[in-house]
């Protein structure tokens, strides 16, 4: 039941074009570690589902700069001027959902269903009329489940098992990219042992994490950016 | 233009006892002209409830930002969740009021604030479902575009955002209320006469009797 790996073996299970959920809105959440790892063992041809790009030269926005990545499924990416850049001159494919739309694809795939219906720009340009359908006299439109092969996510702490704890707005798409992909991975940098984790504290539990990485320091991506006060 | 006295007229919108979404950019500054003492919960698509003012360098904790990237307070009462509990409570209308920038509001209250096509479309973010499902959306914008043309229409030309969603518009030069009649005036600037106002509007504005001033 112990999941700790080192951050290599547990990037390691990840092929060329494997479909990744990365948590994080903005910095908060993002693991940045497990997504160093992934650019240093260079696997291609990905599909990422991320709720944004990040910003130029850090978390996934390296990724998509080193040409790993195929296809972005996101909802906004407008801090990321390149990202934008790459997606109109088609180096890379970005579809785009409205951003509860995503979230709510993602928790419904965590939970074991397959979709579920909506109300949510039925008449705007991204509703094609084959989604719709009438149901209990509304017309509504059908949003599929979105799984991934594989979840890299940012706790706050975890235990050996693999029970995760998120901090502030680092929570975010963790815990429900925790629960739709098949093999989840889990960086921390508060590790501790079985049994000192509140039962009823705990975000995530350990049944849907598959590993877990104990991070001993933290890159500078982690810290406040102190561009946000530079005016 | 005074951005100033903008955000300053569109914060008398907030009441006590509100929950508010604020849209990323000018939206958002009016914050820092609310009361201390004020009980509003303000909401950031990230997952907050109870985003207060900007924190400043020294109390900026890396883990806690807004929907828009900046480093925030909280406030008493606050509570932080998943974007799935995040959007439940967008489109479960449990916002009181969500202020929203655009570039084209039209005279029905339609708004187009995404997308530019071939020029800007970044993706909708959370702007649909607030939109579509905020009890009343107040848009606050510049009355122009950068080249001077109106962004108060008679009719919106780019992709919506969701039809028939805005209830006011307060920009730099008027305040607007969108209503069965039509496009209301209830306030100007300070700084503008009435002409000038029709001349920079494209919309067909409904001129009452009194107009307040701001």
């Amino acid at each position: 039941m112990n999941k700790q790996q080192t951050i290599e073996e547990s990037i390691a299970k990840i092929p060329h074009g494997a479909v990744i959920m990365v948590g994080g809105f903005g910095s908060p959440g993002t693991p940045f570690s497990l997504i160093n790892e992934l650019i240093r063992q260079g696997q291609k041809n990905l599909t990422l589902i991320k709720n944004d790009a990040n910003e130029k030269a850090i978390g996934i926005s390296k990724l998509i700069e080193n040409g790993q990545v195929d296809k972005l499924i996101t909802t906004h990416i407008g801090l990321n001027k390149g990202v934008v850049e790459m997606m109109n001159s088609g180096q890379m494919q970005v579809m785009f959902f409205p951003q509860g739309i995503l979230a709510e694809k993602i928790r419904i795939a965590g939970a074991g269903s397959f979709g579920f219906l909506s109300d949510i720009g039925i008449d705007s340009e991204i509703t094609d009329p084959s989604q719709l359908i009438e149901w209990q006299g509304k017309t509504l439109k059908i949003e599929s489940a979105l799984n991934a092969d594989f979840a890299l996510i940012h706790a706050q702490k975890a235990d050996l098992y693999g029970n995760l704890i998120y901090r502030a707005s680092a929570m975010n798409f963790n815990p429900l990219m925790a629960m739709a992909a098949n093999h989840v991975i889990a960086e921390t940098p508060n590790i501790v042992p079985v049994g000192d984790l509140v039962p009823e504290s705990i975000h995530t539990p350990s049944a849907f994490v598959a590993s877990v990485v104990a991070l001993q320091s933290l890159t500078k991506e982690y810290e406040v950016m102190e561009r946000r006060f530079e005016y | 233009m005074s951005i100033d006295r903008l955000v300053r007229r569109a914060a008398q919108e907030i009441k006590s006892g509100q929950i508010i979404n604020l849209g990323i950019g000018l939206p958002t500054m009016l914050i820092e002209y609310l009361p201390n003492d004020m009980e509003v919960l303000i909401h950031s698509e990230n997952g907050v409830l109870g985003a207060w003012k900007k924190a400043p360098r020294e109390l900026a904790e890396p883990q806690l930002i807004d929907a828009g990237g900046n480093y925030i307070t909280m406030r008493a009462g606050g509570s932080i969740f998943d974007s799935a509990v995040s959007f439940a409570l967008i489109r479960r209308s449990k916002l009181d009021i969500s202020i929203m920038g655009a570039f084209e509001v039209d005279e029905k209250g339609n708004l187009a604030n995404w997308k530019i096509p071939g020029r800007f479309s970044p993706g909708i973010g959370g702007a649909m479902e607030l939109a579509q499902k905020t009890k009343k959306v107040i848009v606050l914008c510049t009355h122009n575009d950068k080249s001077g043309q109106s962004k108060i229409l008679k009719q919106c030309t780019l992709p919506l955002t969701a039809k028939h969603c805005v209830s006011r518009i307060i920009t730099d030069k008027a305040v607007m209320d969108i209503t069965d009649e039509g496009l209301l005036l209830k306030e100007m600037a300070q700084d503008i006469t009435l002409q000038e106002l029709i001349a920079c509007t494209e919309a067909n504005l409904i001129i009452p009797d009194t107009i307040g001033r701001f």
